[in-house]
């Protein structure tokens, strides 16, 4: 068959942040910054935070990745008028962490009609990642994750709770954590998506 | 709906290649759990003209300051296909590079070689409807980085592309036909085949030159193809 091959991947590189989050690289170049804010005072639904390290094969926080997260809106939409449910941001130079403000995710029908649990979808490029790493991050006190048809199917089951974020009370707003570890004990789960 | 076809992985890079040092530490060592897609995978953020500027896609005037950059005048363009050949319209195209001189206008970008004060090294454009996207520029300079004792890194230009859904997100690099540096390179050397690395060699276009003021260089990216849904295995509920 006469298909076309996919374009080889290569590493962001530490510069990442040039090209894609350029004010955390202390260059203004764009009047219009790209997936920083995701959601305006007018957004529906509820206010979350979700924050993380990503911690290298020592466990050492990796200081120059670039996070974006992909997500469905409240009501579960990807396609919601107003919601671009994307956002991205670095991990700190200094600190290692990263984090969004956003709007919980509603559940989004899955394959034959199984609803999935509300999840948001992350990917992660940098320096010494080759290839993007995909991953999703479920909600801790989410009661539809005990049947959500791709949390449930990843084998062995021990490394499900690698997806799982904690949820923290902070001046009573909700703050979901989520470490990200590239490889080592507790290695997060990536996907072939 | 539609779905992706599966990534060939061995078009690209493994995570864990040791000649580049910094991939040992973040590469995952346990298998890619495979999924069938989902609405999560088949969608993807939608961008639109609000939002760039109107200079977004000319590396030449979007950081002039006092003049124009130095270095080689440079229009590199191209198509985003899919895999079925099709063109993607209307999808978010992102480059980066550094200075004629090989530096970057990061603060962790620490070479000698000196800041262009007109120069920022980003740009960004929309593909048209048959997905061909074009932006001016100066040729980047290669530069040493810590690898080896004696790295150097070929002339390139980073790509972002998103095409229509996030399961198609890649970053990739460009590079310039006839770079010496190319066959030395331990980043481009990750891929190990050696037809998929040459796909990432831009070609000199002298077609598309313009006489005397910018050289022109073709570079195609082709992004996961897809296949209609239609009559089983359904995305969504019925």
């Amino acid at each position: 068959m006469d298909y076309l091959s996919e374009t080889p991947s290569q590493t962001a590189g530490p510069y990442v942040h040039i090209g894609l989050i350029p004010h955390q690289a202390g260059l203004e170049a764009f009047d219009k910054p790209l997936g920083q804010a995701m959601v305006g005072p007018d957004t529906p639904g509820e206010r979350i935070r979700i924050e993380g390290r990503v911690l290298d094969g020592l466990g050492q926080p990796c200081r120059d990745v670039l996070v974006e997260l992909w997500q469905a809106s409240a009501a579960g939409r990807y396609d919601e008028p107003g919601f671009r449910g994307w956002g991205r941001t670095g991990t700190d130079f200094e600190t290692g962490l990263w984090f969004f403000d956003t709007v919980k995710p509603g559940s989004v029908p899955g394959r034959q009609g199984r609803g999935m649990a509300p999840h948001v979808t992350f990917w992660l490029v940098s320096r010494g990642i080759n290839i993007g790493l995909a991953t999703r991050m479920y909600f801790e006190d989410d009661p539809l994750n005990g049947q959500d048809p791709v949390l449930n199917i990843i084998e062995p089951a021990v490394r499900r709770p690698t997806l799982v974020a904690r949820r923290e009370e902070r001046d009573g707003a909700s703050v979901y954590v989520f470490d990200i570890r590239l490889q080592g004990e507790q290695e997060t789960v990536f996907f072939d998506i | 709906m539609h779905e992706f076809f599966q990534r060939d992985r061995t078009q690209h890079p493994p995570a864990f290649t040791p000649d580049y040092k910094t991939s040992i530490l973040r590469s995952p060592h346990l298998a890619l759990v495979s999924v069938e897609s989902s609405l999560s995978e088949v969608t993807g953020p939608v961008f639109g003209p609000d939002d760039l500027g109107p200079l977004d896609h000319d590396m030449i005037l979007n950081y002039a300051k006092t003049g124009e950059p130095i270095g080689e005048r440079t229009i590199v363009h191209g198509r985003v296909l899919d895999e079925n050949g099709r063109g993607i319209p209307h999808t978010l195209v992102e480059v980066w590079q550094a200075n004629a001189g090989g530096r970057y206008r990061h603060k962790n970008d620490t070479y000698l070689a000196p800041i262009d004060p007109n120069f920022g090294g980003c740009g960004r454009m929309i593909t048209d409807v048959e997905g061909r996207y074009i932006f001016r520029t100066v040729k980047p300079g290669a530069y040493p980085f810590r690898n080896h004792v004696n790295s150097w890194r070929p002339a390139h230009i980073h790509f972002s592309l998103f095409g229509t859904g996030f399961a198609q997100r890649l970053i990739t690099q460009m590079y310039f036909e006839g770079d010496p540096l190319i066959p030395r390179d331990s980043i481009l050397n990750t891929i190990a085949d050696p037809a998929a690395r040459k796909r990432l060699v831009a070609t000199l276009d002298f077609n598309q030159a313009v006489p005397l003021d910018s050289l022109a260089y073709r570079f195609d990216i082709v992004l996961r193809g897809s296949r209609q849904t239609v009559f089983e295995n359904k995305l969504q509920g019925a």
